[in-house]
């Protein structure tokens, strides 16, 4: 297989959500006059209009439900973000090659799964036949090197390769992370970074399994309640890897010791800087969810830079914990409680306002700091809101002073 | 057929194309307001056949795929662009609406009439030739056949 090359290819396993799932799909099955290629292959998660709070939801919550069903798919319903409960259910593993009905499939990526994402079409053709068309993506390396500053996260390494890179840096090749920070990053840290390489207009985001890897799914099938996590044997890791002397379409060497929290101002992920320059700009509402950044590990770093303080008066914190399970994990450990302490609004596992879906989504002229992928203009709600990027770190930071603010300068005097 | 062609420049995103504040209104709505952000004209003054000449990145954002389909509903004859957002592409390609990339000359003119040929990879104006990427025979084959449904229809028939 050369790069460039369009190839036909067997697909793993197939990820649909309730929005761009069974009703977008089902229409062209019949069309098709055919059925799935193989049930056993197809995974529903509902998330993008839980909780039902719509007629509109309600329905389309509806026919995803009877359609998992009919259909004898495994469904994960209202048990939080698709990318977030795919790998959490035991269903990723290092060297498959996956598609999911959403542009951040790429997550899978942080779990050496060649994972892309596809529209209602492409996945009509995929449940209809088993496989697809690729064209064979070139790589291009993001190598990090050096330990992150206390603070200084996934995120903040995004947004400032979507700066440096802009969102069509990628080229819809695939991109790999590679480097000794990457190495010591965990997997949910990983998972932001591949997340986010949908930003970076790449087709994947890989990182090479390793122990971390290794780790993630063992503690997944060791899990009891789990019914999908398939074998242990994984494929030797060596085998994953680029090659050393593999030929890069580019190499981008990155210093993270160097790295300070990153802001992306209204209304591109690209327009990241450091949020020492973002001129205090003050915020009306602080979103801690999405795929992205509502994780366990997000909420727990958030929960840091909180610790015993309260949010400024006049600002709303808003937490939407990527799964169930995270949300559970964060209750366990007190971080929920802290963040709610805090002053936080605990909102539905689900995507919730960063699909601009509920109640919740942002009035015009509202300024919002939020851990999402995306600040496109009315994404998030009417056209005249304001949406900074920022690290789950930097949005408890801004949550604090009722600006955006530096995360390191609380955890300097965590109380 | 020709038809005019319509320049954008770089980045024009999803929600231009498909803005989210429409998309319950089925595709008919959606086209009506499509790129009305770039080109507020473009809807109203669209015709069958014509093309759209854009720079960087076409088509980035989100994997909704009501953004190619609005163009093809409006009758958009396909998209030549200096390179187009992954997830576009596909979704372009399999709805059955042209994608071509190639280095575009400076010298195009807003409604110039010009014709895409995706066989022979060029795109012809009145007094010259522009030559684009070809693209590989399978892709032509699911863009003749009108899109993969229309492709996939013949395989299960
Ligand atoms: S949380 Fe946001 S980015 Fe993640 S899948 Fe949902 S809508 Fe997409």
């Amino acid at each position: 297989m050369a790069v460039g090359e369009v190839v036909t290819v067997r697909v793993d396993l197939a990820m649909i959500h309730d929005s761009g799932g069974p009703r977008r799909v089902a229409p062209l099955l019949a069309e098709l006059g055919t059925g799935l290629h193989n049930p056993d292959q197809v995974v529903l998660i509902s998330d993008h209009y839980v909780p039902g709070d719509s007629d509109e939801g309600r329905q389309i919550l509806r026919f995803t439900r009877d359609w998992a069903e009919r259909e004898e798919v495994v469904f994960h319903d209202s048990q939080g973000i698709c990318h977030i409960v795919l790998p959490q259910q035991g269903h990723l593993r290092p060297g498959m090659f996956v598609v999911g009905g959403d542009s951040h499939s790429c997550t899978g990526g942080a779990m050496g799964a060649y994972m892309f994402g596809v529209g209602a079409t492409d996945m009509a053709g995929v449940l209809a036949t088993g496989e697809t068309w690729i064209k064979v993506p070139g790589t291009i390396m993001l190598e990090w090197q050096g330990v992150l500053a206390d603070g200084v996260g996934a995120k903040d390494m995004m947004l400032h390769t979507c700066g440096l890179i802009g969102m069509d840096g990628g080229e819809y090749q695939a991109i790999e992370y590679s480097g000794d920070t990457i190495t010591r990053l965990p997997i949910q840290e990983r998972m932001t970074l591949a997340n986010m390489a949908a930003e970076l207009g790449a087709q994947a985001g890989l990182i090479a399994p390793d122990k971390v890897t290794t780790e993630f799914l063992a503690a997944i099938a060791a899990h009891d309640s789990n019914h999908y996590s398939r074998s242990l044997e994984l494929p030797d890791a060596a085998e994953l890897c680029t090659d050393t002397d593999a030929e890069l379409l580019r190499h981008h060497r990155l210093d993270a010791s160097a790295l300070q929290p990153q802001v992306a101002a209204p209304h591109s992920p690209a327009n990241a800087m450091p949020v020492s320059d973002c001129g205090n700009t003050a915020v009306d509402v602080a979103y801690i969810g999405a795929c992205t950044g509502a994780k366990y590990h997000d909420m727990q770093a958030a929960a840091r830079v909180l610790g015993k303080r309260r949010i400024a008066p006049g600002v709303r914190m808003m937490l939407a914990p990527a799964s169930l399970q995270d949300q559970q994990l964060a209750a366990a450990d007190g971080t929920l409680q802290t963040l709610q302490d805090a002053g936080a609004q605990l909102l539905p596992s689900a995507c919730g306002i960063c699909a601009g879906y509920g109640a919740d989504r942002l009035a015009a002229d509202t300024v919002c700091i939020s851990s999402t992928a995306r600040n496109f203009k009315g994404r998030m709600g009417d056209p005249a809101s304001q949406v900074w990027l920022g690290s789950p770190m930097t949005v408890a930071a801004s949550a604090l002073t009722g600006r955006i603010s530096d995360p390191r300068e609380f955890l300097a005097t965590v109380q | 057929m020709s038809g005019r062609i319509f320049l954008l420049g770089d980045n024009i995103d999803t929600d231009q194309l498909a803005p989210g504040q429409y998309m319950k209104g089925g595709i008919e709505a959606l086209a009506r307001h499509c790129l009305e952000t770039a080109r507020p004209d473009f809807a109203d003054t669209v015709a069958v056949g014509d093309l759209i000449i854009a720079g960087r990145n076409f088509g980035a954002g989100s994997s909704r795929e009501q953004a190619a389909e609005a163009l093809k509903y409006l009758g958009v004859a396909g998209v030549v662009a200096q390179s187009f957002a992954g997830i576009f592409y596909r979704n372009a390609i399999n709805l059955g609406l042209p994608v071509m990339s190639g280095q575009l000359p400076d010298s195009l003119t807003d409604g110039e009439v010009a014709e895409l040929d995706i066989e022979l990879a060029i795109l012809q104006l009145s007094d010259r030739t522009v030559a684009l990427e070809p693209l590989p025979d399978n892709i032509i084959a699911i863009l003749r056949d009108g899109g993969l449904i229309a492709h996939l229809k013949k395989r299960f028939a």
